[in-house]
Order: structure tokens, then sequence, then C-alpha cells
């Protein structure tokens, strides 16, 4: 069984079911990527499994506990995090201030942290007393990345990350990622860049209308002809 | 001479009272402004919260005085402002509790919790005519000048006099102690910086843990000690009557929204910006320009531009002119 798994998940916002029996899974150490056409429901199963909307039927495991119940802070309390695809960071504070309450939960020293962060990414470290809210789109994902990364979580979810950058950022941070779970952390992401995404990911979901479609290893998804075809632009 | 002369008159009826009057007014704007920043509504009582706390002041003012409890040439009433801190911030955590928990439980849009605020107003508005009248009330006493007009005459042999008065001196140098005290809490401690995080991005800190209930209440004690402090000032510099606490309400919504609304240096400077404009333009100028014109030329009329009766119709206008030109003030705040 898997690290962290939402198995059979069925629900949505209130209205009509937007997920329908999906289930979703991450390894430690492992990238997770779920992706799939506009609508499919791909941020809605990643936020199912932090918690943000009512599942009625299906129930959401981490190492080996059932936390189908919990709020999502209660989540962040037992290792999960957190990045939304957009407002991810407090805008008028500083690189360094973003860090610290990302941090918020814990009461001992976060130096350590920090510094691993700044380690992870350099340019934060240069910018530490600049606000997140004056930085280029992808220092303020690598802010949002950090802040996430401040709670040493053993899950980290990723809604989007590369929405809005440049290709070139794009792959940086793509590489930060892998780094991130090489030190044994889960990754769970969603991804409009699909072929860059299952290209890292040990892992991929295809969803189609909040359903399973396909679910396989990144490489054999890109290889598999069907799934090039209808998502991959052949 | 004649330069000097000039230069001391305006010292003396428009630098140094539209100091201390933009220093009280920066005080109520920083309450506004903390409250719209991490509340999330304009509070309309905020003017009333100030009446209301320097109501506690005032009572414990004239309960010291009657047991002989006095701090020599400052006022009492600096003795008696902790205890009104107090009563305010346990009065405003109660109408939290009572009024506006409901509204935040229901997720209620800004414009209901507005709506609200205004009832909270008429309220407080009846309770504090009710406690101690709608009359004006003396609570000042010590010393009264620390610069008399004659002595300094004297002391320069200049025709023009300078007054500072006690309350004055008093209202700028407790401004400068508040303002930093606040700066300094919402940036250097943990809970400061828990505050700003609310106000910059509330599910963020929702996700960070940042506790929402420690927040909004840490929030409304610094409000209700701003208004307490901001309302006692005001109140040794003119004088305590409940009505006019109620009128400020313009001037130190205006001062937020100059500054920028949510955005705590905005509301200081906003709070200067009106009260200078206010009295710049309502001074009468015939002194000055006799002063400034060459010989013994005087203009006839007084040279002003505003009767001070329409004094808020100053804040009025700025209030719009920044609303069309600059709807985010000079600090970059939210936009109304």
């Amino acid at each position: 069984m898997s690290f962290l798994i939402g198995e059979k998940m069925t629900g949505g916002y209130g209205g009509a079911d937007i997920l329908h029996d999906c289930t979703i899974a991450a390894d430690q150490g492992e990238i997770a990527v779920i992706v799939g056409p506009n609508g499919a429901g791909k941020s809605t199963a990643m936020k199912a499994v932090f918690g943000m909307l009512n599942i009625h039927s299906g129930r959401v495991m981490l190492d080996g506990e059932d936390i189908t119940a919990l709020t999502p802070q209660a989540r962040v309390a037992k290792g999960m995090a957190f990045v939304p695809q957009t407002s991810n960071v407090f805008p008028t504070m500083s690189v360094e201030e973003n860090l610290e309450m990302g941090a918020f939960l814990r009461r001992d020293n976060i130096q350590e942290t920090i510094d691993q962060v700044y380690e992870l990414f350099p340019i934060l470290g240069d910018k530490r007393r600049q606000n997140a809210g004056e930085l280029s789109g992808g220092q303020r994902q690598q802010v949002a990345v950090g802040r996430a990364l401040m709670t040493q979580p053993k899950v980290l979810m990723l809604d989007e990350p590369t929405a809005g950058v440049s290709p070139i950022v794009m792959d940086e941070l793509f590489d930060r990622i892998i780094e991130v779970a090489r030190t044994g952390i889960s990754i769970l992401m969603v991804e409009q860049n699909a072929r860059q995404a299952l290209d890292i990911a040990d892992k991929g979901y295809v969803l189609v209308q909040g359903r399973n479609r396909y679910t396989d290893t990144g490489q054999a998804l890109m290889n598999n002809p069907d799934v090039r075809k209808s998502f991959l632009g052949g | 001479m004649e330069l000097l002369n000039a230069l001391i008159l305006m010292a003396n009826f428009v630098l140094v009272p539209a100091l201390a009057y933009g220093s009280q007014l920066a005080l109520g704007a920083l309450g506004v402004t903390l409250i719209y920043g991490i509340l999330r509504f304009s509070n309309f009582a905020h003017g009333d919260t100030m009446a209301f706390g320097t109501m506690a002041v005032i009572l414990f003012t004239w309960w010291f005085q009657s047991m002989g409890i006095n701090l020599g040439p400052l006022p009492t009433a600096l003795l008696a402002l902790p205890f009104g801190i107090a009563i305010c911030a346990g009065f405003v955590l109660a109408t939290d509790k009572l009024v506006y928990k409901f509204y935040r439980q229901q997720r209620a849009a800004p414009v209901i919790y507005v709506i609200a605020s205004v009832g909270v107003m008429f309220v407080l508005n009846g309770i504090v005519r009710f406690i101690i009248g709608p009359d004006d009330q003396a609570f000042a006493d010590g010393e009264r000048f620390i610069v008399r007009a004659r002595s300094f005459k004297e002391w320069t042999g200049l025709e023009e006099g300078l007054t500072i008065k006690v309350s004055q001196g008093i209202t700028v140098i407790t401004a400068v102690l508040v303002v930093a005290a606040l700066f300094w809490f919402l940036n250097r401690t943990r809970t400061g910086k828990s505050m700003r995080a609310f106000s910059d991005n509330e599910d963020l800190a929702l996700l960070s843990g940042i506790n929402p209930d420690k927040v909004v209440m840490v929030t409304w004690i610094i409000a209700a000690a701003l208004a307490t402090i901001a309302g006692t000032l005001y109140g040794l510099d003119k004088s305590f009557k409940p009505f006019t606490y109620f009128q400020l309400l313009l001037p130190i919504f205006a001062a937020a929204i100059v500054g920028g609304l949510g955005n705590p240096l905005g509301a200081i400077a906003g709070g200067y910006v009106i009260a200078f404009s206010e009295i710049m333009v309502t001074y009468a100028y015939k002194k000055f320009i006799g002063y400034m014109a060459p010989g013994d030329w005087s203009p006839d009329s007084l040279l002003q531009l505003l009767g001070t009766n329409y004094k808020f119709s100053v804040s009025f206008v700025i209030l719009l002119l920044v609303l069309l030109l600059r709807p985010t003030g000079l600090f970059k705040g939210k936009s109304v």
C-alpha cells in the first residue's frame, strides 16, 4: 500500500459530483503526476486528498492512517504540505518571513530548515529581505514551494507549479522538485504541461471527467499510443 | 524679523496644532486600517469606540482625582489610560463575540459587517451618552503649557508668541512611542507577523496553521488600545464630547483611505495629510501676508479659504480626489 493514497474518492464542491471513484497514490520519494484535459477534475482530486472538499465515499490514507475526516490544517500537522496554484505567498512579507510563516506550527529552531530552502533555491537566499510580491513569477513559485517545505513535510502537493512561468524556469522548477523527492518526500503534482511532467514522474494518473482513465509509470504513459494521441498531441 | 514673525505665526497656528491633530488622527486611522486589513471590513463604530474608551479613562481619572492621586505636571488621565484600555478592550471583545463572530462564521460579505458595525456604533453612542452624558467633560489637569506665548515673546523679543500645550507635547510623544511599539510588534514578533500574514492571504495563513481566533482577538485588543489612546489624547487637547468623536469618524476614515487601507504606514501619513489640509485651508492668512508683504500693507479680507465650520468638507474633498485618482491610496493599500 502506498504512503499516501486517496482511494475511490467520489465527491465535489456541493452540487454535482466531480470525482467518481478516483484513486490517486504516491509512495515515499516518488513523484506522482495528475494530468488530463481541462475540467477533468485534476485540481479537485488533489484538493480531495488534502481535505479541501467533501468526499462522500472513499477514503484518504497517510502512512497507514485514515485521515479522511481531518481538516486541511490537521493534515498539515500530520506532515502534508500544499502549494496552491494562485495566491500561494504572502505578498507584503519578505521571503524570509514567508518561510517563517510556513513553519508557524513548529516550536523548535527553524533556521536549519530555512538554510536548506536557501540551498535548494539559492535565489531566495539573495532576496531574503525582499517582499515576495515584488518577485518574478518563477521566484514566487520557489517561495511558495519553500514555504510549504518549512513544516518538513512527508508529502508535498503542488497544484500546477509551473502555471504562467517561462519554459526555462519550468525546467528548473522540475529539477528542484526532483531534488526534493530524492530527500524522501512524496510528491503529488497536478500539471498542465503533461509531457514534461510525465517525463519526471514515477507514476502518472490521466483523469478524464473525474475518473481514472490511465494509470501507469510516467514512462509507460509517454509511450502509450492512446495517451500520446489523446493527451500529448501525437 | 518680519520673516521670523511670519514663521512663528505659522508654527503657532498651523504647525503645532496640525502635528497634534494629525497624530490623533493617525492613531485613530491605524485602528481602522488594522481592522480593515485583518478583519476585512470598515468599522464605522471606531469613532464611538474612541468615545467609549475615553469615557472609561475619564471615569478613572475622576476617581483618581477624588483620591488625590495625580502625576504632578502631567495629566492624571495618563495614569488612567491603561485601565481605560482594559475596559475598552473588554467591551470590544464582547461586541466581537456577540455580533461579529456570527457573521464571521457565516462568512458574510464585507458590506454586511459594515452595516453591523453601524448598529454597534449606535448602541455605543447610546451607552456613552447614557453613562457620561452628551455634554462637554473636563478631565485635563496638571501643567497646561510647555511654552507660553508671553514668555516666548519676552525670551525672543519677537512680536509673535508661540504656544505649545502640554497636551500637544504629550500627543506627539505618545503617538511616536505607540507607533514605534506597534511596528515593532507587527514586524518582529511571531504574533505580529502572523497578523500580517493573515491580512495578506487568509487562506494561506490558515494552511500554515495560524490560529484565526487569536489573530482576531489580538487585532481587537490593539484596535481598542489605539482608539482609547487617540480618544484620550484628543480629549486632553480639545475636550471630550461624545458627538465630536462620532464626527471624527470622517477625517479618520479619510486618513486611512488616503494612506491606503490596510497599510499602517499609510494610515499615519494619511492622518497628517488630513490634519495639515484641514488646518491650512481653514486658517486666516491675513496676518501672515501682512508680515510677508513689503511695507505696512496688509490685506483687507481675512484671506481664509474656508470657514472652520466647513472643515469636514476638506476631508470629503480629499477623500473624493483619492478615490477618483488613486483608489489604492498614497501607499499601496487595498482598493475600496
